[in-house]
């Protein structure tokens, strides 16, 4: 697939997020528009995947959502690689749904491997399935996504420790680097400093990536990927901005966890052209 | 005496030796430790099979955490620590990635209550059978003897989902079959009576043998039975036995809120009202001490048993 299929592909998905939002009134559009590309790119390019979905997945990339609360794009670029019918979105958070607030495996969504939401635990997860893959000789790779604020809770660091110690190198760890935090900007909130700095001192490869140019995007995971196996777990500080693809929603925490108005959404929806069919 | 027993052992051990015998017949058995592979006598397994055991330093939340990752590859792992630490320190981790994404965790609890001793409250936790209890698809097992607990890990490998095992560090007496097969949810009648029940779990099993000794003596036929399972409670025995007797005591070495006597509460008022005593510490913390002192002290022994199946069956006739 090429640059401009997966840039296709993408718009659809912001609309898809902002389409499940509005219809609910709640979830996470902010970080969910940022990270758009990212998904698409992993599960539309690079990743080795199949939506007949399996537990184990062996001899598959694994992927994990730390932040769960970006539920909304996962679940649309699951739906739209495969995973369930399109149709399902318009459940989102709804009564008797798979697709909950949060990720869970509770309902059996195809895609899912294991609960998110209460923030800090992905990379731990990731840690566990990584050595089940080493167990077992399996060459794939595990991938985390884990949002910057998130990386606040201690357990994060805890896990950094075991991975570096243990020399968790099928383990890629990106984290959403988009600078904001439900009470603001995250320097101001609680500054993590230097993160490059406090990963390499712990022991990790530390990448970057341009994660809203999907040319560059590719390229910057693609060297991620070859990063790994070389005896270090590895991180990627994604580079992302909140609301991006929308005007009004992007750079700012503000479209955290709101949803958009009747108004606001078809001011969003004219920013995005339907590329695939809306669900 | 109803039962005898010719040596005595910690649960804990009995626990590091299933867990070893595990790793011979379960290739998918791993076992991860938060740097108390001594205390939790899981230097064999380690030993035997150093590549299916990780240590994971003072780090539990990571620990659970990594635990659930590597169920996804069908791994079977064992996490090893404190009662403390693997419960109250990281019940979220364990809700979330664990009982709520259902993955086939056994998280094995050594230290368990009071007879941890000398240490004091802070590492004495009596909270943490309510805790794993409430949580959804958590099975809560607490063996009584080294026997028990070494069939019971053995059990918990094959039964499919995420399991709390509590276990403790003194030595007591070794009084259950070598050979037993561990039923999961199954109570254990250690001797039929007439005249009162009492359910007890852990280390006050034996306290309850040895209290049925003195109310024979005084010519009250108590019957004994063993929950080793909390979760799920066998409740048609715990009915069964409830209607025959028409009284009940309960003993744990847990806070008596939340605890196995909060479960046979259950069944008494939604099933068949007979009167209940409780033996377990009164909501309270612990203190150092040792541990026979400390069980003395809070009430934990045969001699409280014997007192509170008295005032039951008092109670009994008068209500």
């Amino acid at each position: 697939m090429n640059s401009n299929q997966l840039k296709e592909i993408a718009t659809q998905v912001r609309r898809d997020i902002l389409r499940m939002v509005h219809q609910c009134q709640s979830g996470h559009p902010g970080a969910s528009l940022g990270c758009a590309d990212f998904f698409v790119a992993l599960y539309f390019w690079k990743l080795k995947h199949d939506p007949q979905f399996s537990m184990k997945g062996n001899g598959e990339d694994l992927f994990f959502l730390s932040n769960g609360h970006i539920s909304p794009v996962w679940y649309s670029v699951l739906a739209r690689a495969g995973y369930f019918d399109v149709s399902e979105l318009a459940t989102f958070r709804k009564l008797d749904s798979r697709l909950q607030g949060h990720p869970t495996t509770h309902e059996g969504l195809p895609g899912v491997r294991i609960a998110s939401g209460s923030l800090g635990q992905g990379i731990s997860v990731a840690i566990g399935a990584a050595l089940g893959k080493k167990l077992d000789q399996d060459p794939q790779k595990v991938i985390v996504l884990t949002g910057d604020g998130e990386l606040q809770e201690g357990q994060n660091w805890e896990a950094a420790m075991f991975a570096a110690h243990h020399k968790v190198d099928n383990l890629i760890a990106f984290v959403d680097y988009n600078g904001q935090q439900i009470d603001g900007p995250t320097k101001e909130v609680m500054d993590n400093g230097d993160l490059a700095a406090k990963f390499t001192a712990f022991g990790w490869e530390v990448l970057s990536a341009e994660g809203n140019d999907m040319d560059q995007l590719c390229e910057d995971i693609n060297a991620a990927f070859e990063a790994s196996g070389k005896g270090k777990p590895v991180v990627v500080l994604l580079h992302t901005e909140m609301g991006f693809g929308v005007d009004f929603m992007v750079g700012t925490h503000k479209w955290h966890g709101i949803a958009p108005n009747d108004e606001q959404l078809e001011k969003a929806l004219a920013q995005l052209p339907s590329t695939l069919q809306d669900y | 005496m109803i039962l005898e027993y010719t040596e005595k052992k910690d649960t804990r051990s009995g626990f590091g030796a299933g867990l070893s015998q595990l790793g011979e017949t379960h290739p998918d058995v791993v076992a991860l430790c938060a740097d108390l592979i001594g205390s939790l006598k899981m230097g064999d397994f380690q030993k035997k099979y150093p590549e299916r055991f990780f240590q994971v330093g003072i780090a539990e939340a990571n620990m659970m955490g990594i635990a659930a990752g590597l169920t996804i590859s069908g791994k079977i792992p064992f996490t090893g620590t404190f009662a403390n630490f693997s419960t109250g320190r990281v019940y979220d981790q364990i809700r979330q990635s664990i009982a709520y994404s259902h993955k086939n965790v056994k998280i094995c609890a050594s230290h368990a209550g009071l007879t941890l001793g000398e240490d004091g409250a802070t590492h004495q936790i009596l909270e943490d059978l309510g805790m794993m209890k409430m949580l959804p698809g958590m099975t809560v097992i607490n063996p009584c003897d080294y026997n028990q607990t070494k069939a019971a890990t053995l059990a918990i490998a094959d039964h499919y989902g995420p399991v709390y095992l509590r276990f403790g560090r003194p030595v007591i007496p070794v009084f259950t079959p070598a050979d037993q097969v561990f039923e999961i949810g199954k109570a254990w009648k250690i001797k039929e009576g007439k005249d009162v029940t009492i359910f007890a779990t852990g280390h006050l099993v034996w306290e309850a043998v040895l209290a049925e000794e003195i109310l024979k003596a005084q010519g009250i036929d108590a019957e004994i039975i063993n929950i080793h399972t909390i979760k799920p409670l066998d409740e048609e025995a715990v009915l069964a036995s409830i209607q025959k007797t028409g009284c009940v005591v309960t003993a744990e070495e847990h806070n008596r809120l939340g605890g196995l006597g909060d479960s046979i509460a259950q069944v008494i008022v939604s099933k068949q009202l007979v009167p209940q005593e409780y033996v377990a510490v009164n909501d309270s913390f612990g203190e150092s001490g040792k541990p026979e002192d400390l069980m003395k002290k809070y009430g934990l022994d045969a001699l409280t048993i014997v007192e509170k199946v008295k005032k039951v069956i008092q109670r009994k006739n008068y209500e």
